[in-house]
């Protein structure tokens, strides 16, 4: 079992252990305890690279997953440290900062608010555009934001962009107007 | 903090605004002392489609945010829509530069899933593959680093060796720019007829090049007075800011997938990645340079330690009907730029659930780069930014 597994258990009560491949297990933890446990993994156990945060959101049950990948380049192992958020109709989960644990994770909280729509009070910037600037819509990496209606709703009848029908086009400016002009050589398509 | 020979930092700091308990500048903007400047979106020393909103005082830049949003994609929202055999197109679009490691990451993150090895053929073709895509990559880096000090020569010369490169992958795959030739199970061919032989030929090309860009760029007085103590990073932020590849090696950190963490068949290829220690844009360049003669050395042992044939792809399910069963993993490999990975989540369906990219860029033009051009000069931007290969796509997927 690699490094740090077995305190996450002990003194966090962590669960669901999945060890992938050797270096890489995902493992559950409590969103109340998920800061300390990231701490702990941090200062303690070794792993000072934050790789990325990211959210995956299961909405059949309810849940938006947050998972934390935390890097141990000393002992050469990650972890993925998921955090389940009871997923809210109409987005606003809300889960602890760790910006004070490394700077760059107030960009990926900021990216987490704008596209997921969960925030993370105290996170500097948390609020400013960071991609779609000027959007008002849902968040759209929810699994119940409708791209395909959002588009048509957005961007369509646009001035300019009339639908021509190939056939209806073809027929209307290629072809003749009388049969009889097919007995021409112009129109001859054994010519 | 920057400094640079040919640049001077003011020393008399009375003219310039002070600084927080964080080390960053309280800036007035009403007090008229200070200038808003927009570097890109569309400018020859940006890389790519994002901006830098430079607050300046003279020439000297007191406060630096990176602004991305001018792609206007959505790929990892696509990619949920996606048979897996229909994510390979999507994804090798990610990044325009290297779309090899997309090719791959995913690939690797399907099969681990999915439960499907590899045969060892497919393994060294898949690397072969990659090491290409890393050459043609640096073929432009390297010069393209003196470019940002305005000598593009070098940056001329390294595109016609790329473009031959480019030749040779048109020949292996039949795309120059996108390839998908690494696809889930292995990889779509084996090498044509006398591959090997006229890539055996380019690479000599590349060892005439190496003097005449160290004769070009590294002996010339102005990118070394320019470049040398430029775009400082200490070891320290290496890991607090999620510093990667040849810009942690140039700050004497250790940082090489291939190494650490040996994937495809990199174990059994002897190599050393170049370390330094003086953490600036020069220290960047040297260690990209190193790289690339690494690269071709890489690329001569793959094409004699490659077994000459085998299978080239393991049994797949019906691509039209594959489900994988739900689970995640995460998948990554070692860019020109650093590491590159994918988190990728399944949850029995014909689609993945998630996919999550991430490039070294998203850490490197953000919150890195912000800090790097704190009094750096408004001139020295471009080859900041350029030192960390920041590639825009990566943020915003």
């Amino acid at each position: 079992m690699q490094k740090g597994i077995n305190n996450l258990i002990e003194k966090f009560g962590a669960s669901d252990l999945e060890e992938r491949r050797p270096g890489l297990s995902f493992i559950t933890v409590e969103n109340t305890k998920a800061v300390a446990a990231i701490t702990h993994l941090k200062d303690i156990d070794g792993y000072t690279v934050l790789s990325l945060i990211t959210a995956v959101d299961w909405i059949e049950d309810g849940i938006m997953q947050l998972t934390y990948l935390l890097n141990n380049p000393a002992e050469i192992a990650e972890i993925g440290l998921r955090v389940m958020l009871e997923r809210k109709k109409e987005a606003g989960e809300s889960m602890e900062t760790i910006h004070h644990l490394w700077p760059n994770a107030k960009k990926w909280q900021q990216e987490l608010k704008e596209m997921f729509g969960i925030n993370f009070p105290g996170s500097p910037n948390i609020n400013d555009d960071f991609i779609l600037e000027g959007w008002d819509a849902a968040p759209p990496n929810r699994r119940d934001f409708d791209t395909k209606k959002f588009a048509e709703e957005t961007f369509f009848p646009r001035p300019g962009r009339e639908t021509h029908d190939p056939a209806e086009h073809m027929k209307k400016n290629m072809y003749p107007k009388n049969p009889a002009d097919y007995t021409n050589k112009k129109y001859n398509p054994n010519r | 903090m920057a400094k640079s020979k040919l640049f001077t930092m003011n020393e008399d700091r009375s003219l310039y605004p002070e600084l927080d308990d964080n080390g960053k500048p309280i800036v007035d903007l009403s007090s008229h002392k200070y200038v808003k400047l927009w570097q890109g979106p569309q400018h020859p020393g940006i890389t790519g489609n994002m901006s830098l909103e430079l607050t300046v005082s003279g020439d000297e830049i007191v406060e630096s945010k990176t602004h991305v949003g001018y792609l206007h994609r959505g790929f990892e929202k696509l990619l949920e829509r996606r048979l897996f055999v229909q994510c390979m197109p999507t994804s090798i679009r990610l990044c325009v530069a290297e779309p090899d490691t997309n090719e791959y990451v995913i690939s690797n993150a399907i099969e681990e899933l999915g439960n499907i090895e590899v045969p060892e053929m497919a393994q060294w073709l898949r690397m072969l593959s990659l090491e290409m895509a890393r050459l043609q990559v640096l073929l432009r880096q390297v010069p393209g680093q003196a470019g940002t000090f305005a000598l593009g020569l070098g940056y001329q010369w390294g595109s016609y060796i790329r473009d031959l490169i480019l030749d040779s992958f048109e020949e292996l795959t039949g795309g120059r720019v996108y390839h998908m030739y690494i696809i889930p199970g292995g990889v779509r061919g084996l090498l044509p007829d006398g591959f090997k032989a006229r890539l055996l030929e380019k690479l000599k090309l590349i060892d005439e090049f190496i003097p005449k860009i160290d004769k070009l760029i590294f002996n010339n007085v102005v990118f070394e007075s320019r470049a040398r103590g430029l775009g400082y990073i200490p070891k320290e932020w290496v890991d607090e800011y999620g510093v990667y590849g040849p810009a942690a090696r140039g700050s004497g950190i250790m940082r090489d997938v291939r190494k650490t963490n040996p994937y495809l068949k990199y174990d059994q290829l002897d190599f050393e990645p170049f370390v330094t220690t003086e953490g600036d844009v020069y220290a960047r360049t040297e260690v990209r340079r190193a790289d690339l003669i690494m690269t071709v050395d890489l690329i001569r042992q793959i094409l004699d330690k490659m077994p000459e044939k085998g299978d080239i792809k393991a049994e797949t399910p019906n691509v039209l009907h594959w489900k994988i069963p739900k689970g995640e993993t995460y998948s990554k490999c070692e860019a020109s730029r650093g590491e590159y990975g994918m988190y990728f989540v399944t949850d029995g369906s014909k689609f993945p659930r998630r996919v999550n990219l991430k490039g070294p860029s998203y850490t490197h033009a953000n919150a890195l780069l912000d800090k790097l051009l704190i009094n750096a000069n408004i001139s020295d931007t471009a080859a900041i930014m350029v030192s960390l290969a920041t590639c825009p796509p990566e943020i915003e997927r």
